[in-house]
């Protein structure tokens, strides 16, 4: 398995990863698996001994994951990492990080090259919508860059 | 030139932006030619940048932000029509404009053309956010409460590569008008916004969620009345997010938002809605009026001076030529400024093909909104386009103009004024050609003083139960079928799009092409004979519900 870290945050590497289901009974899990069809709040009990939740994308197209990452940001303030796997493609890097993914498994085809992930990382200097990230006015309007 | 009146004026970053997106897609097309992008991954990403596959070539949909252009964008499209295409171009209900003969190789020089005058093809399809519609007469009309250039510039920026939003269930439209006459058919749109002005000057939104035409007609239902413009874009947000996480995407056919609205209840979504926004840190998504006035600022304004007889001159000139006086009554709406008037050119001539211009055309569709309208062309979701400043005293020489290059078809909002889908002439899901049965209706009708005599009548054509020639908010919706490889069509009647939005019910069993045209020129006999005074086509069909109809249509078959 191979990891790209989309920001600062470096990546963990974690034994033992459980399900949402599995979370109550497994005091010592410090991950989750999240399916996309799984609600983000039914991790509030867990959030303070989490230190990862990874996103699973069924298929690139399935964009419930970058909700799921928003919700665990913004609704949550969970400020654990969090990952994506599965199938997602280095085209989505910009949007994974901006809505608060920390890191990706690569995958194991020609997505998975990380020159592929870098470069769609710095694609765009500026976006037009606020995001997760610490960001300042790009103006006119709503155009913003991040903040260094 | 001069700043463009009527739409965003771009600068150097916005221009960078575009210019990063062409190379992203020049990088993709590379991989999906070596083939570290397989077919099913690269679809998606070449739709969001306007490039479909139809039945014979590529189709590349570029956007025209709510509509608006400038002259200097218009004669980039004829040029792009004359050299990749086949001379011509064809403007969408979606007020795009798209060219069906187009190259794979091409679409990346095509786009830096585009680029070049500020254009591009991003989110024209794909399930994303697509190119925000607004009012055709926005900023002109007399009858407009609040401009919505400015905010559908907002919702243009705001949904532009939207992170959280560029891989939703299925597509999303957005509509927004500031009259009191909705021209923008928002209650069967995805999310329709109506502004008016609040008590503090600053706009109140009223918001409609999950109306939309296709397999299963919907009429939007009001989500909130008075969204505070601070809001806006939380409220937008909130509604997606709800959307992205819940809508259903095990089927095609039911993924659209106006399924799970349906599924849940309005009430379910909007509780749904503000349970996303009482988590929401507000201040986060909060629309400043700073951000609002620093995106007005870059909206050239017409400086509208008129001879103080202008509008006497052209009274004068309806009088004396009742030629111009017909075109005049149908092709023409009210400005907020006494001296000019909106002139609207109908692309729709008789026999033609609905919403198609040859690259001579667009040239000279340029040529005239220099002369007589700031430079600003607009493009209806009717298929046509709109000079939105004409001063009255000049308003002749316009229509003499246009009839030179065969575009002073006097018809708009009448029955030759025929919104068509592509059909089976281009596109692979259809059943059946649109193109020539709208031909054969104009024709047969193709006598102006009839149509004048008819009045306020629409008809709209489809070709497949996609619904994209919006049959379903036709006064007469056409809806192609196949019945056993012959194409037949089915007559709904009762649509409307605008203020007062309903469903058309269908008349009765499909009818093969001619039997269709001689079917509609019996309804239309049965209107003409049993109107009363005044009454429009739709009022009658009201008072006298649809049996006579029926039976006038079904009478000879």
């Amino acid at each position: 398995m191979k990891l790209f870290e989309l920001g600062e945050r470096t990546a963990q590497v974690h034994d033992v990863l459980v399900t949402v289901g599995e979370l109550a009974d497994r005091d010592d899990a410090r991950a989750v698996l999240l399916e996309s069809a799984d609600d983000p709040a039914l991790l509030r009990p867990y959030l303070n001994r989490l230190d990862l939740v990874v996103l699973r994308f069924p298929i690139f197209r399935d964009g419930r994951g970058f909700t799921q990452a928003r919700e665990l940001r913004e609704y949550l303030r969970f400020s654990g990492e969090i990952r994506a796997e599965g199938h997602i493609l280095p085209d989505q890097a910009a949007f994974l990080r901006r809505c608060g993914v920390d890191s990706v498994v690569l995958p194991k085809n020609g997505n998975g090259d990380p020159g592929l992930w870098e470069k769609q990382l710095r694609q765009f200097p500026v976006a037009y919508q606020r995001s997760v990230l610490p960001e300042r006015s790009a103006g006119p309007g709503l155009r913003v860059e991040e903040a260094s | 030139m001069s700043v463009p009146v009527g739409h965003y004026q771009y600068d150097r970053i916005d221009r960078d932006f575009l210019q990063a997106r062409i190379a992203e897609f020049e990088g993709q097309v590379k991989r999906r030619l070596d083939g570290t992008l397989s077919e099913d991954e690269f679809k998606p990403l070449r739709l969001m940048n306007g490039l479909y596959l139809q039945l014979h070539a590529y189709m590349l949909r570029v956007a025209i932000p709510y509509g608006i252009l400038d002259s200097r964008q218009v004669r980039k499209l004829g040029k792009i029509a004359r050299r990749y295409d086949r001379d011509y171009g064809h403007f969408t209900t979606r007020q795009n404009i798209q060219f069906n003969w187009i190259r794979l190789e091409d679409t990346p020089d095509i786009l830096r053309e585009l680029a070049e005058v500020d254009m591009h093809a991003i989110q024209t399809s794909g399930n994303c956010i697509r190119n925000v519609t607004a009012d055709e007469y926005a900023g002109a009309a007399a009858d407009e409460l609040v401009d919505p250039r400015v905010h559908a510039e907002i919702l243009r920026q705001w949904s532009t590569l939207h992170p959280e939003f560029t891989f939703l269930p299925r597509k999303f439209k957005i509509a927004i008008s500031g009259s009191p006459n909705d021209r923008v058919a928002a209650r069967f749109h995805d999310i329709g916004i109506l502004a008016r002005p609040g008590e503090d000057g600053a706009p109140l939104f009223r918001i409609f969620v999950g109306g939309g035409l296709g397999r299963t007609p919907v009429i939007g239902e009001e989500l909130f009345d008075s969204v505070r413009e601070e809001h806006l874009l939380a409220t937008l947000e909130a509604i997606l997010r709800v959307y992205n996480a819940h809508g259903r995407r095990d089927n095609i056919y039911k993924a659209r938002i106006k399924i799970l609205v349906q599924a849940i209840g309005v009430e379910a979504y909007r509780e749904a809605v503000e349970a996303e926004l009482a988590q929401m840190d507000l201040e986060r998504y909060r629309l400043t009026p700073e951000a609002v006035a620093a995106i007005r600022s870059r909206f050239a304004v017409p400086l509208l001076e008129a001879p103080a007889d202008a509008d006497a001159v052209l009274t004068e000139q309806r009088r004396a030529d009742p030629l111009f006086d017909r075109w005049v009554r149908s092709n023409t709406h009210v400005h907020r400024d006494p001296g000019h008037i909106i002139a609207t050119i109908s692309l729709k001539p008789a026999g033609g093909i609905p919403g198609d211009a040859t690259s001579a055309q667009i040239g000279r569709l340029a040529d005239l909104a220099d002369a007589y309208s700031f430079g600003e062309i607009r493009i209806t979701h009717l298929q046509n386009v709109v000079l939105g400043h004409v001063r009255k005293d000049r308003l002749r020489e316009l229509w003499l103009g246009l009839s030179e290059v065969g575009l002073a078809e006097a018809n708009i909002g009448l029955i030759g004024d025929i919104v068509a889908c592509p059909g089976l002439d281009y596109c692979a899901l259809a059943n059946a050609r649109s193109i020539p049965i709208a031909q054969k209706l104009g024709a047969r009708f193709a006598d102006t003083a009839l149509q004048a005599e008819i009045g306020a009548l629409r008809i709209n054509i489809s070709g497949c139960i996609n619904a994209c020639g919006h049959h379903h908010a036709g006064h007469i919706g056409l809806l192609g079928v196949d019945k056993r490889g012959e194409e037949f069509f089915q007559l709904t009647v009762g649509g409307q799009a605008e203020n007062g939005a309903a469903i058309g019910t269908i008349l009765g069993a499909a009818l093969p092409e001619d039997e269709t045209v001689d079917a509609i020129a019996r309804l239309v006999d049965c209107y003409l004979g049993r109107r009363e005074s005044g009454e429009t086509f739709l009022e009658t069909l009201t008072r006298l519900g649809h049996e006579p109809f029926r039976e006038a249509a079904y009478e000879a078959v």
